[in-house]
């Protein structure tokens, strides 16, 4: 390449191209857009057992997500695990007796806090504790269980 | 027997004798940066060779191992019904793993090989002492305008090789394959961070690639033998010492970051 304004430009456009590249994969992969979250209200939840939910997991409520966890910890007086949920401030209206659940999403994904509106006229607001929880669904205590009620089925028929 | 001990102490004495030369080489380097500053011009033409020069192989190949991955994947995954997730393992191992190091692996049979062969055979042609005979250092002049093109393109490199495989994978499990694509991109994004995978992954290690790469090349060419024979046993050195190099170096960077 002879001509050095022809190289200068093509030398300026690989940097930009490196940019763009680096800014879609921050962007479009990495979502950096949904990393600040967006202004919302934080509510407490205590739980038995929390299973596999982490920081940063979906808070759904019919399915559409209107917040995220921010926070998980243990409650050394109630020996509960404690999880924030901060939820988005659109969704200021949910009822105070909403009931929070631990689902997983499909039968290997990752789990999530279902919310399930009760019927309370007064909404939660910043610093609320959900009462209602159900814990997350734990594979082995049901084959545990399961088997159980097989072996004492099997046994009573005999005695 | 004692020509055995002879011959392995001088093998031994070599290594350290050029690994010494290496690392007092690369402080000649550091100390030239300076120079740079008013040349601006001679860094831009390198960057134009070391990093414009290698866009295509890396486009092309960037292309193909992110359809490659989504093929595989996609044939794993469609056993457990999991192959909504095949927006995760493409993005995933190309950030992490692929895209820096196969943009390293191509950057040092494409540009680190051009940097030894064009700096030995200016050693063997006596430019460079020609030069130091006009009072200009080769090593400002020649060395550390290369070794600093080769420090920025390859992070450049490594994300556009990263970015094309995210594209490429997602022609294939999208476009080809039938993957939902609301699923291949949400998932995506719901299982990369920035700072594990973007940062981490993409951008320190390929700064790293290419550091190593880049100060293998132009001390093999410094340090060639300057005849025919010597610069082309510097290229293929250039070729297997950073290619080891990069591996061995990923090893490390990987358990360091991702453990």
């Amino acid at each position: 390449m002879k001509d050095p304004r022809l190289m200068e430009i093509s030398v300026g456009a690989f940097v930009a191209i490196g940019l763009a590249a680096l800014l879609l994969l921050a962007l479009k992969v990495a979502n950096l857009a949904q990393f600040s979250p967006p202004p919302g209200y934080e509510v407490k939840a205590y739980f038995d057992n929390i299973g596999g939910l982490q920081v940063r997991s979906p808070v759904k409520m019919g399915g559409v997500l209107v917040g995220r966890i921010t926070n998980i910890g243990f409650d050394s007086k109630r020996f509960q695990a404690v999880v924030t949920l901060r939820i988005s401030q659109i969704y200021n209206s949910i009822p105070a007796d909403t009931a929070a659940n631990i689902y997983t999403a499909g039968l290997l994904g990752e789990q999530y806090v279902g919310l399930e509106a009760g019927g309370d006229d007064t909404s939660l607001v910043a610093g609320d504790e959900i009462t209602i929880t159900q814990s997350a669904v734990v594979l082995e205590k049901i084959i545990q269980e399961f088997l159980y009620s097989k072996t004492t089925k099997s046994a009573s028929p005999g005695s | 027997m004692t020509g055995l001990l002879v011959g392995l102490g001088r093998a031994s004495l070599s290594v350290f004798e050029r690994l010494g030369r290496g690392h007092l080489f690369l402080l000649r380097i550091l100390l030239g940066l300076a120079a740079l500053v008013r040349r601006p011009r001679l860094l831009v033409v390198q960057v134009w060779s070391v990093g414009v020069q290698s866009l295509l192989i890396i486009v092309v190949a960037g292309t193909f191992v992110g359809m490659v991955l989504a093929l595989q994947g996609y044939n794993t995954l469609i056993t457990f019904g999991a192959e909504q997730s095949l927006g995760v393992v493409v993005a995933k191992s190309l950030l992490r793993e692929l895209g820096p190091v196969i943009a390293a692996l191509l950057f040092a049979g494409r540009a680190g090989s051009a940097l030894t062969a064009e700096i030995g055979f200016m050693k063997a042609t006596e430019q460079l002492s020609a030069m130091e005979m006009m009072a200009v250092d080769p090593v400002r002049r020649i060395v550390v305008p290369r070794f600093v093109a080769g420090i920025i393109s390859m992070p450049l490199l490594a994300a556009i090789f990263t970015a094309v495989g995210v594209l490429g994978g997602h022609f294939c499990g999208v476009g080809l394959l039938g993957v939902d694509e609301g699923a291949f991109w949400s998932q995506m994004q719901a299982k990369v961070t920035l700072l594990d995978d973007v940062v981490n992954g993409v951008m320190i290690k390929s700064l790293a690639f290419g550091f190593v790469v880049s100060w293998i090349a132009v001390f093999e060419g410094y340090d060639a033998v300057p005849t025919s024979e010597g610069v082309s046993a510097a290229t293929t050195r250039t070729v297997v010492h950073s290619s080891l190099a990069i591996l061995a170096l990923d090893f490390i960077l990987t358990g360091l970051m991702f453990n």
